[in-house]
């Protein structure tokens, strides 16, 4: 069963037709990578469906039309969003900016602090003054702190040292156990790890669908669409 | 040194009143990115709706009529301010230019308006003898009024503080500053906390419309124009969205306003205020705060 359903969906920036069309679903459950190089419009198709840039067409959410609906509302929904790049409120604390994220009367702390015991220890400490990394954490631990339905996560390994890739990787495998994640990733050996399907972007408009372990197997496909060997 | 000691109060008066015009005014700037012209409309509203208020209690003693009006100017105030958020602002989100010309039109009407009903000449304001008798500190006569505009600047501020840290409202507005999409991605509703601050930000600039009919012992149409020009001043070198540089500016420009009147000349001290402006947007473009923290 698809939870979203992305149909036609078109955004300009300006004189910019970033999106051309796109269409894809996500099935409910498991982690579904939308992959493609760098400015094909990945971020720009969960800034969509956050609603935070205006589109043109559908996007069904677990039957009910999100398009351009008020980003606080979609949110509302179950959807928890990661964005590229972390966007985490430095002048706040950690503790302020996991507060701040709570939505349901009963967030998730154990789950969190399970996942990042050192969210716990660095509370006092301001956001802006935590490395990448951590920041990725807080960033990721926003998301769950709310019994959300699916989570947008845009590419969460960039700009982190090697240790830290394979620490994020082993995070989203086990929050793909308890929801459903669209996965932004420029990381192939993440993919591979965490992702059942993937869905590649070129200029704007979907080029290939299927499970992701296939288009990864094939390693002239995955040159030819993503420019890498 | 009673003379300086009379001028460093009365400076710390003067600058008391801008800062509770121009915190309101860096909240919503900081937090909506609006910048808010017509706020001179609401020291003038919350400045006439206590001399109103006074004006149809002329029967009762003088304190509670000072205190009623006082606190009809600033529920006025409040008022007006957030009705001009849901009416005014609300449509023209992201519409930066057609904000600055409704704020501006809105300024100036209101003006008009008040002129229009009551005339353009100053009203007297009735206020506790008290607060016009003086009371002397190492040989200086200082105005009593000067220690309530204090006094009131530093419990909303110390206020203003708590309701930033200590509430979740106040979360929302400081993580707002910084990123306002990414709370709305949180889920969290940001246009509340836009009527929210235009509410606070109208209470605090009515308090300061009310504060300077006591000092000024009088109330005109042009009052809020005024303080608003050095309001929107003490916000620059303050710094954008600072709560903290808003006071500290307010305290500087308040000063060097009083001491320039002064030791330099009558009418020197607006300039110097300005060439004080120059000088901190050339060494620190940010003001004297750069960050919400």
């Amino acid at each position: 069963m698809n939870l979203i359903s992305v149909s036609d969906l078109h955004v300009y920036y300006g004189e910019s037709h970033v999106l051309q069309g796109v269409d894809f679903d996500v099935p409910e459950g498991g982690v579904t990578a939308l992959l493609g190089r760098n400015g094909v419009g990945k971020t720009t198709t969960l800034r969509a469906l956050m609603g935070l840039v205006a589109s043109r067409g559908s996007i069904d959410f677990d039957g009910a039309e999100i398009a351009n609906a008020p980003t606080h509302k979609i949110v509302r929904r179950g959807v928890g969003y990661v964005p590229e790049d972390r966007d985490v409120f430095a002048g706040l604390t950690v503790d302020e900016n996991l507060r701040l994220a709570e939505r349901d009367s009963q967030p998730q702390y154990d789950l969190v602090y399970d996942l990042f015991p050192e969210l716990k220890q660095r509370g006092k400490q301001l956001a802006g003054t935590l490395s990448g990394g951590q920041q990725q954490m807080v960033a990721i631990a926003r998301a769950l702190l709310n019994d959300n339905r699916v989570l947008l996560v845009d590419e969460p390994t960039k700009g982190l040292a090697p240790l830290l890739v394979t620490e994020v990787a082993r995070v989203l495998e086990r929050v793909s156990e308890l929801t459903t994640v669209l996965l932004v990733e420029q990381n192939l050996g993440v993919v591979g790890r965490v992702a059942r399907d993937a869905v590649v972007l070129d200029t704007g408009r979907v080029v290939h669908l299927g499970p992701a372990k296939e288009l990864l197997a094939d390693k002239a496909m995955v040159n030819r669409m993503l420019g890498v060997g | 040194m009673s003379t300086f000691i009379l001028l460093t109060i009365t400076g710390l008066g003067l600058g008391a009143m801008y800062f509770l015009v121009a915190s309101g005014l860096s909240l919503i700037y900081g937090l909506m990115g609006i910048l808010n012209f017509a706020h001179g409309a609401f020291i003038t509203v919350g400045a006439y709706g206590m001399w109103f208020t006074e004006e149809h209690l002329s029967g009762i003693a003088v304190l509670p009529r000072f205190l009623l009006g006082a606190l009809a100017g600033l529920v006025v105030g409040g008022v007006f301010a957030t009705l001009v958020e849901l009416v005014l602002i609300r449509p023209l989100y992201q519409r930066h230019i057609e904000q600055v010309l409704v704020t501006v039109g809105l300024a100036l009407a209101t003006v008009a308006l008040v002129i229009a009903i009551w005339g353009n000449d100053a009203r007297a304001v009735a206020a506790p003898a008290w607060l016009s008798e003086t009371t002397t500190v190492a040989g200086a006569h200082i105005p009593n009024d000067r220690w309530i505009e204090i006094l009131t600047a530093i419990v909303v501020l110390f206020a203003l503080n708590a309701f930033l840290r200590r509430t979740r409202y106040g979360l929302i507005i400081r993580a707002g500053v910084e990123n306002r999409a990414m709370v709305t991605a949180l889920g969290i509703d940001v246009r509340r906390a836009f009527t929210l601050v235009f509410a606070i930000g109208g209470v605090a600039a009515a308090l300061a419309g009310v504060l300077s009919n006591v000092y000024f012992g009088t109330v005109d149409p042009q009052r809020g124009t005024s303080l608003l020009i050095f309001a929107f001043i003490v916000v620059v070198i303050g710094g954008l969205g600072s709560l903290r540089g808003t006071a500290a500016a307010a305290v500087v420009v308040g000063l060097v306003q009083q001491y320039a009147n002064y030791y330099a000349s009558s009418g020197l001290g607006d300039l110097s205020v300005v060439l004080l402006l120059g000088v901190v947007l050339l060494v620190r473009p940010r003001g004297l705060s750069g960050s919400f923290a």
